[in-house]
């Protein structure tokens, strides 16, 4: 028995007062273990005006690079039972978006292959009947991140680039200290984010 | 490929799901990327996803109906149905998030400026997880239609929004569902964004007299379908 998929529609402009929840944009409220770090950005369309009426939601692994999720099997890693490791983001009226966790550990890739630390992203929006898929990396693993298959999938350098989030002023939030990346993404023309087909 | 490679889900065959690319929905023409997505394989991260208990996303909200201190106006409905894989297995415990418009056609957001009545006794918003046969259930009303500026006079089909995670990041989907014999089905270009015409069925609901309570409700039946995980023969 295969059954038709149930297709795609758009979030439309008006899911905010259903969608939004303020505090998933803190993934360590709960008292993650790991390094807290920042991550912002803009949402940009293609005539490079921000999107208020798009959202991002984030999936990663703890600090010790293992999924909340029954398929990881990785025994050796800890889990943590603080971190969910899921978060969604709303930008404010001008695209901007900002989003507290704690620093992915890695996680294995197909075959012997590791990936380098990253944050899986899926972007929905007005005007996106099909959310898109995209990841965040980081510029401190310049090794790890020159041998990741899947940023290796991506033929043009230029285009890789987009997913490695630029480091930033370090900020003082919550009493605590932490790193801040920055990571736009852009949804069309010059810039544009890599997106996958998963 | 080692043995220890998670299975895949399979691949979302060509006019299952709507191309970003899609002029007949205004909004689209400058938000759809220009360059072609680049194709990967599933590693871990696209197999997992998150897991729902309680305290991570609040209480469950399946009666709409009544969140406020009066009833809201409308035609009252029950909602009902499962969410299930490709191959009909149930995907039990997952987050459904759903939201709608009241029955005039007009959302509790702000931004929302059409020219009919807010509900003071109803918000339209709702939430609950699947149950081990992977069965959801809401009571609602129906919502209306609303205009949109798509084109001139263009007005949207009755619908509710439907968030669904499922088991994985590569499970999730979020989407609409529409009402039978809707006359604005026809030239709704959301709702026909969909290439394939069994896909555009799938997303009408069934008008089920079982669901119905007498005297009370009418009930409609509508089943989401998530992607289905590849059968392999290394599992061992
Ligand atoms: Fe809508």
């Amino acid at each position: 028995m295969k059954l038709p998929l149930t297709g795609s529609q758009t979030v439309g402009p008006f899911y905010h007062f259903a969608l939004d929840r303020p505090d998933w944009a803190d993934l360590t409220r709960n008292g993650a273990k790991g390094e807290k770090i920042r991550i912002e950005g803009t949402i940009l369309d293609g005539d490079g005006a921000p999107c208020p009426d798009a959202f991002l939601e984030v999936w990663q692994a703890n600090a010790a690079g293992r999924y909340a999720h029954p398929d990881d099997r990785q025994e050796d890693k800890k889990l943590d039972s603080r971190f969910l490791g899921f978060g969604r983001v709303s930008p404010d009226a001008k695209g901007r978006y900002g989003f507290t966790t704690i620093r992915p550990g890695a996680v294995p890739g197909r075959g012997n292959a590791l990936q380098a630390p990253h944050i899986a992203v899926n972007v929905f929006a007005r005007g996106i009947l099909k959310h898109l898929v995209t990841r965040i990396y980081f510029p401190d693993f310049a090794e790890a991140n020159e041998a990741d298959p899947v940023l290796g999938a991506i033929d043009d350098a230029a285009h890789r680039a987009t997913l490695i989030a630029k480091r930033g002023k370090a900020k003082k939030i919550g009493g605590a200290t932490m790193p801040v990346y920055r990571f736009d993404v852009i949804l069309q023309g010059a810039g544009e984010t890599a997106f996958f087909d998963i | 490929m080692s043995a220890r490679d998670p299975i895949p889900y399979r691949r979302e065959k060509p006019g299952a799901q709507p191309p970003n690319d899609y002029p007949l929905y205004k909004s689209t023409i400058k938000r759809h990327p220009k360059r072609a997505p680049v194709r990967i394989a599933q590693t871990l991260t696209e197999v997992t996803g998150p897991t729902f208990t309680k305290p991570w996303y609040g209480k469950a909200l399946a009666d709409l109906t009544k969140m406020h201190k009066g009833e809201p106006l409308g035609e009252r409905i029950i909602l009902a149905g499962r969410v299930l894989d490709e191959d009909g297995r149930p995907v039990p415990g997952t987050l459904v998030e759903m939201w709608q418009a009241n029955a005039a056609g007009r959302y509790a957001h702000p931004r929302d400026q059409h020219d009919a009545p807010l509900d003071p006794n109803f918000t339209g918003f709702g939430q609950v997880v699947t149950d081990a046969k992977g069965e959801w259930r809401f009571v609602s009303i129906k919502p209306g239609h609303y205009p949109w500026r798509n084109t001139h006079n263009a007005w949207r089909a009755q619908h509710l929004h439907f968030s669904v995670f499922g088991p994985a990041f590569a499970t999730r989907i979020v989407t609409q569902m529409y009402f039978p014999g809707d006359p604005l089905l026809a030239a709704d270009p959301v709702f026909n964004s969909v290439p394939d015409a069994k896909g555009r069925d799938a997303l009408i609901s069934r008008y089920d007299a079982d669901l119905s309570e007498p005297e009370w409700a009418l009930g409609f039946r509508w089943d989401m379908v998530l992607r289905g995980r590849a059968a392999t023969p290394r599992e061992n």
